[in-house]
C-alpha cells in the first residue's frame, strides 16, 4: 500500500505490552492489531488521539518526547505554555510560581501560547464570514481532528479553515521578536509544553505547512511533576519568585483551548463538539447532508477538549473550572479598564507580519477506506470483503487480532490476515473435521503469543 | 456488486443508514471525493423522501467498474405531478416532518442537481421509483 504518511508520537513498547487488546478495542479508527501477543499500530490509520494510551493497563504505550536537556543547546530557551498548564494546579499556585520553576529548570523565557489568539480571533471570524462557499467551516485547532478528517471523512477536507493555531502564531511571534532584539535565530530554541500526543505529531510532521516553528516538545506531565514537587517542597514560595511578571492572558485566550473556546467568538450558527466518538458520530451524519445551516464547527478529540489531554495530570473538570475562574478574573479587569488587561498585548505589534504568515496550505485527503488505488482492483477486493463477511459472525469479539469482523475482512483482502484467524470459522472447521484442535491452537498462539496458552500462564 | 437496504416509512432515526453504507463502499472503491459527496447527498435526500412520504421502501444498489446505480422503490402515495415536484420549494411534507428539518421542498431538485442521471416514475396510490446513476469518471463532474 502507500508509504508512511506521518510521524506518530505514540510508541508501543513490545517489551512491556501484554497483548491484552484493550487499546485495540478503544481505538476509534481501528488502527491497532494484535500479532504474536503484542499490539501493532497501522500507521496510516492512526490519528494520534491517544485513546489507546489511556486504555493501556501496563504503560506499554508511551508518548515519545524530546530529551529535556536538548534545551541547553540554545542560548535563548523559550517555554511556550498553554493555559491548560496553569489550570493543572490548585488555585493557590500562581502563574509566576509556575514560570519561576520553568526558569529554574533552565528556560530563559516563558510565554503563554494563547496570546496568539489576539491575532487569530478576528482573522478567523472574518474568514468564516467571507468564505461562504463552504459550510460548515471546521476549525483546524485540534491536530487529531484534522487527521481524523483526512483519513475518515476526506470529503470534508475542503471545509477546514486553513489558518494556523495560536501555538504556531505565538511561536512565530516569539522567534521574530527575539531576532528583532538582536538574538541569533540559530541560538533560539522554542519548546512547547504539550498536553497531548497529537500536538507532538503536528510539530514533527505538520499538515499544511512545510515545517513547524517549534524546536522541540516537552510533555506536560513531566513539567507538572517538576513544578508541583518544587511547590510542595517549598523551594518556590510566593515570595521567592524573582521572575518578571508575564503579560496577562485575555479571558478569550484563557478559554480558547476549552470546549466552546473558539465557537464562542465566531458569528452565525456555531457548534462545539468534544470527544472523538462524538465527533465521528456527528461527521458521519454531516457527510450525508448538504448542511448549509451551521457556519462554524469546533471539534476536539478529547473530552473537555485540551483539559482532557492524555498528558495532563489534573482531573479535567477541575482544570476547566480553574480556567473559568481565571478567565472571569481577567474579564473583570478587562471591563474595569485595567491597563495591563484592557490593552492589546505586545504580540499585536507584529500583527501584520503574523497575518501575512497565518495561512496554511490545503489539507490533503488520504482516505483509509480505499481498498486499492485502481478501481477494478478495489472492486474485486470489495466483492471479496463482502464474501468474507458472509462467513464472519458480526460479533466483533477481537479474538482474531483485528478489532472488528469488518476489519478482519479488510485485513484478509489486503493480505495481512487469514480467515482461519476467526474463532467461529475455526470451530466450524473443527466440527466438519477439517481442522484439528492442534492447528487452531497454533493459529491462536500466532495471534496472542504462545505464553497465554501455557497451562498456569497467569500463576 | 448488488446490495439491498430496507427503509421504514416515518422512522427518521434510521434515515441515512443506507447512504452511509453506500458512502463507505464508494470510499473503498477510491472513487473521486467530489463524486462521493454528490452521490451521498442525492441518496440521502432520496432516502429521507421515502421515510417522509412512503410506508416502506427498498434501496437496490448496483456497483460496477464504471458507475453505481441506486434505485429506491417505495410503496406509498406516489407523486401526482412529477414536473411540479421537480421545482424548488414545492413540498407536500406535513408540518411535523418540516419541524424535524426535513421537507423544505428541495428534495427532487437537489437530487437532480447532484445526480449524473435521475429517473423518477410514479403511480398515484402505489408508489414511486427514483433511480440515481453516478459515473466514477464523469468528464462533466459538477
Amino acid at each position: 500500500m502507500d508509504g508512511k504518511y506521518f510521524h506518530h508520537a505514540l510508541k508501543f513498547r513490545k517489551d512491556v505490552c501484554i497483548g491484552c487488546s484493550h487499546c485495540m478495542n478503544v481505538c476509534p479508527t481501528q488502527a491497532i492489531r494484535i500479532r504474536e501477543g503484542k499490539a501493532e499500530l497501522k500507521d496510516n490509520f492512526c490519528v494520534d488521539c491517544g485513546k489507546c494510551y489511556r486504555a493501556c493497563p501496563v504503560g506499554a504505550i508511551i508518548v515519545e518526547q524530546d530529551d529535556f536537556n536538548q534545551i541547553f543547546r540554545y542560548k535563548q530557551r523559550v517555554a511556550l505554555i498553554p493555559s491548560i498548564l496553569l489550570g493543572q494546579f490548585p488555585d493557590e499556585v500562581s502563574l509566576t510560581q509556575v514560570s519561576s520553576v520553568l526558569m529554574e529548570l533552565g528556560f530563559t523565557h516563558v510565554y503563554e501560547v494563547e496570546h496568539g489568539v489576539e491575532v487569530l480571533k478576528n482573522t478567523m471570524k472574518n474568514h468564516v464570514e467571507t468564505h461562504q462557499e463552504a459550510r460548515p467551516l471546521i476549525s483546524t485547532f485540534c491536530p487529531a481532528i484534522v487527521r481524523l478528517i483526512q483519513v475518515r471523512f476526506p470529503t470534508l477536507t475542503d471545509n477546514l479553515i486553513l489558518l494556523k493555531p495560536p501555538l504556531d502564531i505565538a511561536a512565530a511571534y516569539y522567534s521574530k521578536m527575539l531576532i528583532d532584539q538582536g538574538h541569533d535565530p540559530d541560538e533560539t530554541g522554542i519548546f512547547y509544553i504539550t498536553p497531548c500526543a497529537a500536538k507532538i505529531a503536528a510539530v514533527k510532521s505538520p499538515v499544511g505547512q512545510e515545517d513547524s516553528p517549534i524546536t522541540g516538545v516537552i510533555n506536560m506531565d513531566f513539567i507538572f511533576n517538576k513544578v508541583y514537587t518544587a511547590v510542595k517542597q517549598g523551594f518556590i514560595g510566593k515570595n521567592t519568585c524573582q521572575l518578571p511578571i508575564l503579560d496577562p492572558l485575555k479571558s478569550s485566550g484563557v478559554m480558547w483551548s476549552a470546549t466552546n473556546g473558539e465557537a464562542a467568538h465566531m458569528t452565525g450558527r456555531t457548534l462545539a463538539i468534544d470527544e472523538i466518538s462524538n465527533v465521528i458520530e456527528f461527521l458521519e451524519q454531516l457527510e450525508n447532508e448538504e448542511n448549509r445551516e451551521i457556519d462554524f464547527l469546533e471539534l476536539r478529540a478529547c473530552d473537555e477538549s485540551c483539559a482532557g489531554g492524555i498528558l495532563t495530570s489534573s482531573n479535567r473538570f477541575y482544570t476547566v473550572d480553574r480556567m473559568k475562574k481565571r478567565a472571569a478574573r481577567a474579564s473583570k479587569k478587562e471591563k474595569e479598564g485595567n491597563y495591563r488587561y484592557a490593552n492589546p498585548g505586545p504580540i499585536v505589534q507584529y500583527r501584520d507580519f503574523l497575518e501575512d504568515n497565518i495561512s496554511i496550505s490545503k489539507v490533503q485527503p488520504r482516505s483509509m477506506d480505499k481498498l486499492d488505488e485502481d478501481i477494478s482492483q478495489a472492486m474485486k477486493k470489495m466483492k471479496r470483503v463482502h464474501e468474507i463477511m458472509e462467513m464472519l459472525p458480526y460479533v466483533d469479539c477481537g479474538l482474531c487480532g483485528s478489532p472488528k469482523c469488518s476489519s478482519l475482512a479488510e485485513d484478509i483482502v489486503q493480505g495481512e490476515a487469514e480467515i482461519t484467524q476467526c474463532i467461529y470459522v475455526q470451530k466450524r472447521m473443527e466440527q466438519q473435521g477439517v481442522m484439528p484442535a492442534e492447528q487452531s491452537i497454533e493459529i491462536m498462539k500466532r495471534i496472542w503469543g504462545k505464553e497465554k496458552f501455557e497451562i498456569g500462564a497467569n500463576d | 456488486m448488488h446490495f439491498e437496504y430496507q427503509i421504514e416509512g416515518g422512522n427518521f432515526t434510521r434515515a441515512g443508514f443506507a447512504s452511509s453504507e453506500i458512502k463507505k463502499k464508494l470510499k473503498q472503491l477510491n472513487v473521486d471525493l467530489g463524486i462521493v459527496k454528490r452521490t451521498v447527498v442525492a441518496t440521502y435526500e432520496a432516502e429521507v423522501n421515502v421515510v417522509a412520504h412512503a410506508y416502506s421502501g427498498t434501496i437496490y444498489v448496483d456497483f460496477d467498474e464504471e458507475k453505481v446505480v441506486i434505485r429506491l422503490v417505495d410503496e406509498g402515495p406516489g407523486i401526482p405531478d412529477i414536473e411540479q415536484a421537480m421545482k424548488e420549494g414545492f413540498s407536500t411534507a406535513s408540518s411535523t416532518v418540516r419541524e424535524m428539518g426535513f421537507g423544505a421542498g428541495m428534495g427532487l431538485p437537489n437530487m437532480k442537481k447532484n445526480a449524473d442521471d435521475l429517473q423518477v416514475s410514479s403511480e398515484v396510490g402505489k408508489g414511486t421509483t427514483v433511480q440515481i446513476t453516478m459515473h466514477y469518471q464523469n468528464p462533466n463532474n459538477k
